[in-house]
Parts: structure tokens; sequence; C-alpha cells
């Protein structure tokens, strides 16, 4: 079946030892990347703060508890509209995949959102729905819907025919070929929209919280662009970087274990 | 005896930019119960569709096929189909693919499992039960496949040029095996095949079409005993019916 497949070849390695060299390689690269970092700021001359001194605002920040309370909220944001989004994406996208009708319906309107930026969607989610944490949540939940619900009707629209066909000769009516076959075989295109979607919730939620937001992560750079606090806007955007990719892996990892079964070449 | 399957007159046309093409043109054979029946004929002269239609996966556009009598109407647990792609579900083991038509059909697990036990060892699959189907060569998962088809019990399998994606050697071996398993648990089978040597070797009946229009063409009788062997395979008198079976087919006007 032709479902897309996720290009890391460590998992062809299959050898223990060849993720243990990747992983070595890939600390190398942070260490080497660190220092080099430190060699062109330790003397002033790139106008960026050196590794101790963003060592020392992330301490700051993690003793009064401030890191922490940002986290909170950008993620309590973040995790809010993509649950929301994804929730509601498989569903359609389930709907518009099996029912034509539905599809030629629905499509349009995916199409045409899918051509605004989420975050051209703020200045008017902010006049409907006020300026606490509603419509920024809203945003989160349009691009991650977005993202999801096309990758689950691609999913369910490219449902190899003989599977289902295999199916019916085996006496399953339309509910048993739903349940049994397009939904499994459809689980491996809706993750990678849900690691789309949240990709796109994650760069969302920080633009929206740079415009309009009294806490998180994006509002505190904002802050201290105000007060040209270079350190503090380090610590923000290593930690944006970081829970990001924290959250995609765990996604990836989820995919990994649900999609086992597929042929990787 | 009443004949296990009738094409009666089946036509099928299919709408091909505008104009209609006739696929299948008032195709009728009668297949006996426990036959085994090969179909071959030049690509595109509409042997899937024939075997699609008896499969109840495509309705005639005129005519029927009727199985013991009753008229097809749509797919059916009697009749067993097996596919070229091999079609088993992926993210299923070996077992549960063989048991996915016992599980429809609502028997209770200890039976399924039975059931499905006695059909993976029937094809040889026994170690590889709990594999997934990535695990398998293409041999091993058309033997699943089997397998599958004849779990459910169907008195008719209906085989779309199962062996075609096999190398040759597994593909004789399959033949041996597929052979045997009917001779166990007698099935009507009707094969597609591509290869003239497998379609003499296997059948009882060698039916032969001819393309535009997809027609019956002429149907060989196979007078050779079963259990087949490689020393009939070599015998004169394979030859002389492959042969005439190879006139049909790449001989027609
Ligand atoms: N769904 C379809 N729509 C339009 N034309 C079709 C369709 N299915 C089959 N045909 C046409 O009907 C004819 C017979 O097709 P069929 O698949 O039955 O041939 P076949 O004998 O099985 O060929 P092959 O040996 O290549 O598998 C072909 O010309 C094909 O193009
Ligand atoms: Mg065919």
């Amino acid at each position: 079946m032709s479902a897309p497949s996720n290009g890391s070849g460590s998992r062809n390695a299959g050898r223990p030892a060849a993720d243990f060299g990747g992983i070595a390689l890939n600390l190398a690269g942070i260490v080497v990347g660190v220092a080099l970092w430190w060699v062109l700021t330790a003397g002033g001359a790139v106008g960026l703060p050196p590794p101790p001194d963003v060592a020392r605002k992330f301490v700051e920040l993690v003793g009064n508890g401030q890191l922490a309370t940002d986290i909170m909220s950008s993620l309590a944001r973040v995790l809010a509209g993509f649950l929301l989004g994804v929730t509601l994406a498989v569903p359609v996208g389930f709907v518009m995949g099996w029912y034509k009708v539905a599809r030629s319906l629905i499509e349009p309107y995916l199409q045409f959102f899918r051509m605004i930026p989420p975050l051209a969607i703020i200045p008017l989610a902010i006049v409907t729905m006020g300026i606490d944490e509603t419509p920024k949540i809203f945003v989160i939940f349009l691009a991650s819907f977005l993202a999801a619900v096309v990758a689950t009707y691609q999913g369910v629209i490219s449902v190899d025919r003989t599977l289902i066909n295999a199916a019916r000769v085996l006496g399953a009516g339309d509910l048993v070929i739903f349940l049994r076959v397009v939904v499994p075989a459809s689980v491996p295109f809706i993750l990678v929209g849900v690691r789309i979607g949240l990709g796109s919730a994650w760069a969302t939620l920080v633009a929206a919280e740079l415009i309009a937001a009294q806490t998180g992560l994006g509002f505190r750079m904002q802050q201290a662009q105000l007060y040209y606090d270079l350190p503090t806007i380090f610590v923000s955007l290593i930690t944006i970087g970081t829970l990001g990719l924290a959250m995609d892996r765990v996604l990836l990892a989820v995919e990994r274990r649900l999609t086992d079964w597929q042929e990787r070449v | 005896m009443q004949p296990k399957i009738v094409f009666s007159n089946v036509t099928r046309r299919f709408d091909l930019a505008g104009n209609e093409f006739v696929a299948l043109d008032r195709f009728s054979l009668d297949v006996a119960d426990g036959e085994f029946v090969t179909v071959v004929g030049p690509s595109g002269c509409g042997k899937s569709t024939a075997l699609n239609i008896a499969a109840g996966l495509l309705a005639p556009s005129e005519g029927e096929v009727l199985i013991d009598g009753k008229g097809v109407d749509g797919p059916g647990p009697e009749r067993g189909m097996i596919f070229q792609q091999y079609a088993l579900f992926p993210w299923l083991t070996v077992r549960q693919n063989v048991e996915f038509g016992l599980r429809i059909k609502g028997e209770p697990a200890a039976r399924r499992r039975e059931t499905a036990e006695h059909f993976i060892d029937l094809v040889g699959l026994g170690h590889f039960a709990d594999a997934l189907p990535k695990m398998l060569s293409g041999g091993m998962k058309q033997r699943c496949a089997i397998a599958r088809a004849y779990a459910v019990n169907p008195s008719v399998l209906l085989m779309d040029e199962p062996f075609g994606a096999l190398d040759a050697l597994t593909r004789v071996q399959l033949q041996d095996q597929l052979l045997e398993t009917w001779s166990r648990e007698r099935r009507t089978v009707m094969f597609i095949t591509h290869d003239v040597d497998e379609a003499v070797y296997l059948a009882n009946r060698v039916v032969v079409m001819a393309a535009r229009p997809g027609r019956l063409q002429e149907i060989i009788e196979v007078n050779l005993p079963y259990p087949r062997t490689e020393q009939i395979r070599l015998s004169p008198e394979f030859t002389a019916i492959r042969n005439r079976v190879w006139h049909a087919v790449y001989h027609q006007h």
C-alpha cells in the first residue's frame, strides 16, 4: 500500500549500535555548535549574549518560577487548541474520505482557509472573541485542524481498493470495512497529519503570543525585546525549540509503534 | 447434476471516455461442482471482469451468474477470492488475517483459533502464525491468502492470477500445494492465469478467451489423471494439450 513512510533510516538499520553512533554524533554536533557560539560571542563582537549569560538567565528564570509559568501557559494553549483541532479533524476527514458528497461540500472551505495564514485570523478572532484565551486557542485549533483534516481524508481515499474487496469477499459489510480496514489503513496518514498539525500549532502559538498575550513564552520574548534583554530572548527561543522537538519526538515514537506493520523500504 | 457456477450470457460494458466499451461479450460457461477450471487469454480479454462478476464485486450489464442455481448479488461467504496482489491486511498477523472472515461470521474465539490453525498448517505457515505480512516472502503471503480464503469454508474459489508475481520455482511448489489442498478439501476452483503450462497442469478444463470484445474462444479438456506430477508435466500427452491451448491463445482471429 502507498502509505507515507517516515524517512529516518535508523529504524531500518535495526541495530542498537547504529543508533548509539547516531546519538553520539548528534551530541557532538550540539557541543561543537555551542562552542562556536561561545567563541563568536566571547569578545562581544557579534553583539549577542555568550552561553554563560544565557545559562545564568536560565537559572534565574527557573528559580523565580517565571519560566515554569510561561511554559505552562504556552503548553496549555497549544494542547487545548491542538487536541480540539485533531479531535475534530479525524472524524471530519473520515466523513470527507468516505462520502463523496461531503467531500465536495467541505473541500472548497478547506482549500480556502488553508490559504489564510492562521495568524491573519487573529484580528478577527480578537474582535469577535475578546482578548482572553479563546482567540489564541481558536487560532491554534484552526491551524492544527486544517493540517490534520487533509491528511486524514487523503488517508481514507488512498486505502487500497484490493484490501476493501478482500474484506468484502470475506463477508464484511460497510461498517466492518470502515472499522477494520479503512481506519487501520489510514492510521499512518492520520499520524503524519497529527504531527504536521502539532508543528503548525506550536508555530502559530508563539506568534500569537507575540501579538496578544499577557503570559507565555512568546509574550516573555516580546517583553524582553522592550528592555533589550537578549539572554531572556535566548532562553525563550531555546525553550520553544526544545519543547517543540520533544513533542514531535513523542509523536514520532507513538507513530512508530502504531505503524510498525508497515513495510519500510 | 446442477452445475456449481453458471455464466449465462454475461455481458459487461464500460464507459470509456464517453464510448461504450465491451469488456465481456455474452460469456457463457458451466463449471461442475468440484471442478478445477483455468482461464487463459490475451491481456484485456475480460478474464478479471468475468471473475469479479462471479465474485459479486462487479455487476454484469446483461446476463447473470448463478451459483448453485441462485443469482449472484454481491459477494458471499460461499465464494472465496484470491488476488494477485495477495491483499493481506498488513496490520494483522498471519493468524489474524486467516481469522478475519471467521470473526465476521461471528464464530467464537476458540473455534476461530482452531480453524485458523488448521488452515495455517495446511499451507505450511505454522511457524509464522504470529508474523506480520511484511516479514513474509511473496509465496508465503499468497499461501496465507489461500488459508484465509479456505478458512471461511467457501464452496467456490475464485483466483485471479494468484501466482503471477512469483518466481518459477515458488510457482511450481504452490501449484502442487494448491492441487493437494484441492484434493483434500474439494472445492470448485476458477483460476485465471497467463501461463499456459500452469493452466494445463492444474485444470480439468482450460477455458480460452479472446479479446476485443472479450469472449469465450474455446474450451479444452485436460484428460490427465490427478495427482498431477513432474512425470505428467513431461509427458507427450501434456505437451500435446499444452500446444493446443497455446495455439488457441496465440492464433486467434
Ligand atoms: N473499471 C473499468 N473501467 C473501464 N474499463 C475497464 C474497467 N475494468 C476493466 N476494463 C476494461 O475491460 C477490459 C477487460 O479487462 P480485464 O481486467 O477483465 O482483463 P483481463 O483479461 O483480466 O486482463 P489481464 O490479463 O491484463 O489482467 C480491458 O480492456 C479493460 O481496459
Ligand atoms: Mg486481470
